[in-house]
């Protein structure tokens, strides 16, 4: 019996016969190339074997043409005759795909396990989790600690912080993020202004919308949105310098030298987003009035002088000391948030693109939650 | 009097998650010596390193410095126990929105009230002492692997520590590059008198520089092997020992 499989059209051939009553015999010509798809071992095996088979024999050609797909072909074969508890030889193969073979079935240096595929049942995983965020918490809490005590150390005078790093990183959050800020403010001005204006106009009062943009912008979006395009510019920044820095080993250098990477890398963080995060909010409360009283001139016909006396007249001081307040707190949990993802990161690639992804997050949610329970509390302070 | 050990490790284990990397440690490191840490990769090295400076806590055990624990010694302690000491890291760490010489001076500033210029001064010393004169306003990105690292040593000596530790000086170099870093820490411990860990897998530096050394294993996870590098070649009954040694690939099984 002579069977001859091939794979594609001047592919590997492969022809099975059994020799000497107790032996299955494979011969292999031809290009035995992944680009010819040579033909699966299990296939050719699967009609091949009789039971008087006892042995395996594969024979070739020392100018076979091969690369990896003739090594895929024999490994299959040599795992499907172990299994049958059957010598295999190798008859004429070309010496490098020989020697490739011995090589890949030479015993591993190390054997490999893992902890981690164990245990993986419901049960488990919930406690894994409850643990992990519990752990999570007194991190978090440590972190603020450590932080809080860096930055009265500081107020003190005990800390040591470098003047000239603190200003590189106030004009990096502040004047650096001013074209970003402007655009959003401006947009989320025009925004307030065209969305008021819609509900306003049924009632003949259009000339309201200057009151609702002012008002809107100083006492909550002008901190609002920086705040979040700070989250996005500069905490996910933080996040991915110091991960970086911990990579790196710069961070250990620090420690080891004994300089706390606290006072010397959290502290200037926090106060120059402290800092500048009220100053932001100012710019960006003007260029959100600015916005809506674009949209008012131009589409509402406001006349500009009108424009201007509603909103001066509509705005306290209270709605500037309110935003003010938000933004200090938002800039003080941006950096919180950035600085504590990067300092947990990892020290991989992808550790620290998870940093800045959970940096940014985190900023978001404590934005949102903070913004909700200082309004509240404003309201009741009559502020 | 009886000389005491500089470092002593004593039943020091080592672990991380549930995963043990080092049990049962001891060894001791004798003032002026060059003591190796060698053992093939992912034997715990680096992580017993990191052990001895402070920057991860040991599971069980201790390390002494002159007969003072390091891991119960208080945040003040260690602080103490670590201005004595330098770190060259693998790429050497620099900070990398700083100048060389900022680097090296960023220390002596946190630590001393010198005036700038005296400060300058040392940074720009300690540059020229590993080979960087002319290179104090470089950034860390605009020099070679190499220099960098010579770059961290100069940081790392910027106190005038008397114990000096380096985490695979000889990874990344070139051979040329290699054994100039192993003269620089001959003639360092020469003139300094420092004490000098080394934690490598280079052969060629192992027998240039070691005076004495211990051999971690992989798979016992923990010292299977400790003496004088030359003395282990020659003598040591160990057949892991003496592959690695010799560099032979082959398996005893």
């Amino acid at each position: 019996m002579d069977d001859e499989v091939g794979g594609r059209a001047g592919g590997a051939l492969v022809s099975v016969d059994h020799i000497d009553g107790d032996a299955l015999r494979l011969r292999l010509s031809g290009r035995w190339t992944l680009g010819t798809r040579p033909p699966v071992a299990a296939d050719v095996l699967a009609q091949a074997w009789e039971p008087s088979d006892r042995r395996v024999a594969v024979e070739g050609d020392r100018r076979l043409q091969w690369d990896s797909g003739l090594l895929i072909f024999l490994r299959e074969v040599i795992s499907d005759a172990e299994r049958r508890h059957m010598p295999i030889e190798f008859v004429g193969l070309p010496d490098g795909a020989t020697h490739l073979l011995s090589l890949a079935r030479a015993r591993p240096e190390q054997t490999a396990s893992r902890n981690g595929a164990k245990g993986t049942c419901l049960l488990d995983r919930i406690g894994s989790r409850a643990i992990g965020a519990a752990q999570s918490a007194v991190d978090v809490l440590a972190f603020v600690g450590d932080a809080s005590v860096a930055v009265v150390r500081l107020a003190t005078g005990r800390a040591r912080v470098r003047r000239s790093d603190l200003l590189v990183v106030m004009q990096d959050v502040g004047a650096h993020a001013l074209p970003i800020v402007s655009l959003i403010a401006f947009l989320v001005g025009t925004i307030l202004a065209y969305v008021g204006a819609v509900q306003l106009r049924a009632f003949g009062a259009q000339i309201y919308v200057a009151d609702l943009v002012s008002v809107a912008t100083t006492r909550e979006m002008g901190a609002m949105m920086t705040a979040v395009v700070m989250a996005g510019r500069t905490g996910a920044a933080f996040a991915a310098q110091l991960g970086t820095m911990r990579v790196s080993e710069e961070i250990d250098a620090l420690t080891t030298l004994g300089i706390s990477p606290m006072e010397f890398l959290v502290v200037p963080r926090i106060v120059a987003l402290a800092v500048m995060m009220p100053l932001l909010c100012l710019y960006a409360d003007l260029l959100g009035m600015l916005g809506g009283a674009a949209v008012g001139t131009a589409l509402l016909h406001l006349g500009g002088l009108e424009y201007y006396q509603h909103s001066v007249h509509a705005i306290t001081l209270n709605d500037f000391v309110a935003g003010l307040i938000k933004a200090s707190v938002f800039g003080v949990l941006v950096a919180v948030a950035g600085c504590l993802r990067g300092m947990q990161s990892g020290r991989t690639s992808a550790a620290v693109g998870g940093a800045a992804t959970s940096a940014v997050v985190t900023a978001i949610v404590l934005i949102i939650v903070s913004d909700a329970v200082m309004t509240v509390l404003f309201d009741l302070l009559h502020l | 009097m009886e000389k005491r050990p500089r470092i002593e490790v004593r039943a020091l284990d080592m672990i991380y998650g549930d995963r043990v990397i080092q049990r049962d440690l001891n060894f001791a490191v004798e003032p002026g010596d060059i003591f190796v840490i060698m053992g093939p990769s992912g034997s715990g090295k680096s992580t017993l390193l990191r052990g001895m400076i402070g920057l991860v806590p040991p599971a069980r055990g201790d390390v002494y410095y002159d007969d003072a624990s390091f891991w119960t010694a208080g945040e003040s302690g260690q602080q103490r126990i670590l201005r004595r000491v330098g770190v060259l890291y693998q790429e050497g760490a620099l900070w990398s929105s700083m100048t060389l010489a900022e680097n090296v001076a960023l220390p002596v500033e946190q630590f001393t009230d010198l005036p700038p210029a005296t400060i300058r001064e040392i940074a720009s010393l300690k540059l020229a002492l590993v080979g960087l004169a002319g290179f104090e306003e470089f950034y860390p990105s605009e020099i070679s692997g190499g220099m960098r690292k010579r770059a961290g040593l100069a940081r790392a000596m910027a106190l005038d520590p008397d114990i000096l530790f380096f985490d695979e000086p000889s990874s990344g170099l070139d051979p040329i590059s290699s054994r100039r870093l192993d003269d620089l820490i001959l003639e360092l411990r020469d003139s300094l008198g420092a004490t000098v860990v080394v934690v490598t897998h280079e052969l060629a530096s192992i027998f240039a520089i070691g005076t004495n050394s211990v051999f971690l294993d992989d798979e016992s996870r923990t010292i299977i092997a400790a003496g004088h590098p030359t003395k282990l070649l020659h003598e040591c009954r160990d057949a892991k020992v003496r592959r690695f040694l010799t560099r032979d690939g082959t398996e005893t099984a």
